[in-house]
């Protein structure tokens, strides 16, 4: 019964906010209303029982993803009205409607038509967990049964860091992301920058050494580094290194490339690519995630604060 | 009533509702986020169809649940390099939108070349 | 005893509730930007506190205890220093265009 009240209230949260996201006229309002629903959809996830994902969505989803998006929209306050010309019609408002409301009734359908008892792969994740040595089922799957998809996984942020890199203009390659900052008159900002960093990086370092057994792991560890690293880029306190920078590119590859070499060890020391020799599993785990968490600290913060916009030498 | 399908067909709304503002927001941005929106749907789907798995003393079936964790990173990536395209977009021809029908010819379009 | 604790928890948990409702009456009500925030921070640091208090006996273990703890801290720090930037930047916009 008080499942009831909770979820549904919860639910309908959800969905007015996901409604003020995506009509509301004011970009700035519409990303408040993102943020703040990812958050409710973190509670979402404790709900349907999985820490692991809540975790991942409100830090990541919803809190650097909301950076981001503020970020472009301070940006790209004056051409709000510009845009509002090019609004489709009624009658494409409404064809629009129809055809989404029609895929999520669909979609809807098929819900509630899954088969029952459900197909489940946690009784072979449980009845194999004890041989990579680590209790998190989540780190099991992500780092021994499907670690081949994890290793593209880390690429990807490279890649797609590379890819944000690749639209420095030619003048400016080399040179640091993001806006000097000298806020001097922002105290309250410098404050919370010099007071919550030690706090979140020993946070990060926690939830990446927990992620072996409880809730936890590289990808949320490696979001708090990289929201730390933002928050004193942000007050002033730090400033960006230029992107030509040798221990940034270290920092960046140094997770996908432990990976790497743990899982073609496997061809030598196991059974086979990304195998981990039997009685070591946990340890290189760890290895793994640790060089992981400092890489995707890194390379979360640089995605969000975009390609080098002003010279290396200041 | 079992809530887990209540978060199913909430979860079929919010890529209904992605999906809607991904084609009625004329701004770049505001695609962006609604595509957010109709990702974190998806996401939530997986996350129902991992609860219904749940078995072997665990509270959901842990594979999707490795997937959603990917999945979330990997749309961040996405969200992080498309926000760059727009920014570059406006910084190159100060437009917000994909210019589109008769709108493609306006004069605050610089590389039109009408002869 | 663990009769006295699950009132303990309750009567936290319901004054925080009340803290909470309360602070977002304020928000919704006051009319300037700097009223909304004093009650929006004032009551919800207040609640987060109660209710962090209240839940702190139903944990299993102390350091489960002492985490909450350290976020409610978090939480006071991270919204205070949020309420005034909001502040400063009302008041920044104010002057832009009065």
């Amino acid at each position: 019964m008080s499942d009831v009240v909770l979820h549904g209230g919860l639910i309908l949260l959800i969905l007015s906010l996901a409604v003020m996201t995506v009509v509301t006229r004011d970009t700035f309002a519409a990303i408040t209303a993102f943020v703040v629903y990812g958050m409710l959809l973190g509670l979402a996830w404790v709900a349907l029982g999985s820490i692991d994902v809540a975790l991942t969505e409100a830090a990541l989803g919803s809190g650097i993803t909301g950076a981001l998006l503020l970020r472009a929209a301070v940006c790209l306050r004056d051409k709000e009205a510009a845009a509002e010309v090019r609004r489709p019609g009624r009658a494409a408002h409404r064809v629009s409607g129809l055809v989404c409301a029609a895929i999520a009734a669909g979609l809807a359908a098929m819900v509630l038509m899954l088969p029952d008892p459900a197909p489940s792969l946690a009784p072979a994740v449980m009845e194999s967990l004890p041989a990579t040595q680590v209790k998190n089922p989540v780190t099991g799957v992500l780092l021994a049964f499907r670690a081949w998809d994890t290793f593209l996984e880390t690429v990807v942020l490279v890649l797609a860091l590379v890819a944000v890199w690749g639209m420095t203009p030619d003048a400016l390659w080399g040179g640091r992301p993001g806006e000097l900052r000298q806020h001097a008159h922002d105290g309250p900002l410098v404050f919370l920058a010099r007071v919550l960093p030690p706090v979140g990086v020993m946070l990060g370092i926690y939830l990446f050494w927990i992620g072996a057994d409880e809730p936890g792991g590289k990808f949320q560890g490696g979001t708090i580094l990289a929201a730390m690293w933002m928050l004193t880029l942000l007050a002033g306190l730090t400033d960006a290194p230029p992107v030509s920078r040798r221990w940034l590119r270290a920092a960046m590859v140094a997770g996908p490339a432990t990976f790497l070499l743990a899982g073609l060890s496997g061809v030598v020391f196991a059974s086979g690519l990304f195998a981990y020799p039997p009685g070591f599993a946990k340890p290189v785990i760890l290895l793994i995630e640790a060089a992981s968490t400092v890489s995707i600290g890194v390379t979360l913060c640089l995605l969000a604060i975009g390609p080098p916009s002003r010279p290396a030498n200041r | 009533m079992n809530t887990t399908e209540w978060f199913g067909i909430a979860a079929a709304l919010l890529i209904g509702l992605g999906l809607y503002g991904i084609l009625t927001q004329p701004m770049l941005l505001r695609k962006i986020v609604s595509f957010n929106v109709l990702g974190s749907g998806v996401f939530l789907m997986f996350g129902v169809i991992a609860r219904r798995g749940a078995a072997a003393g665990l509270t959901g079936d842990p594979v999707p649940h490795a997937f959603v964790i990917t999945g979330i990173v990997v749309a961040f990536s996405a969200s992080a390099l498309a926000v760059t395209m727009a920014l570059k977009l406006h910084e190159d021809t100060g437009e917000s939108a994909f210019p589109e029908g008769e709108d493609a010819t306006a004069p605050d379009n610089p590389d039109e070349d009408k002869a | 005893m663990s009769l006295a604790l699950d009132i303990f928890t309750v009567v936290m948990v319901v004054a925080g509730l009340f803290f909470f409702y309360a602070g977002s009456i304020g928000m919704l009500r006051f009319p300037t930007v700097e009223s909304r925030l004093h009650a929006l921070t004032k009551a919800d640091n207040l609640s987060v506190g109660f209710i962090a208090l209240g839940v702190m006996p139903q944990m299993a273990e102390a350091t489960d205890a002492l985490k909450l703890l350290l976020a409610w801290a978090l939480i006071l720090f991270s919204s205070a220093a949020a309420s005034q930037l909001i502040a400063i930047a009302a008041r920044r916009n104010r002057r832009r265009d009065p």
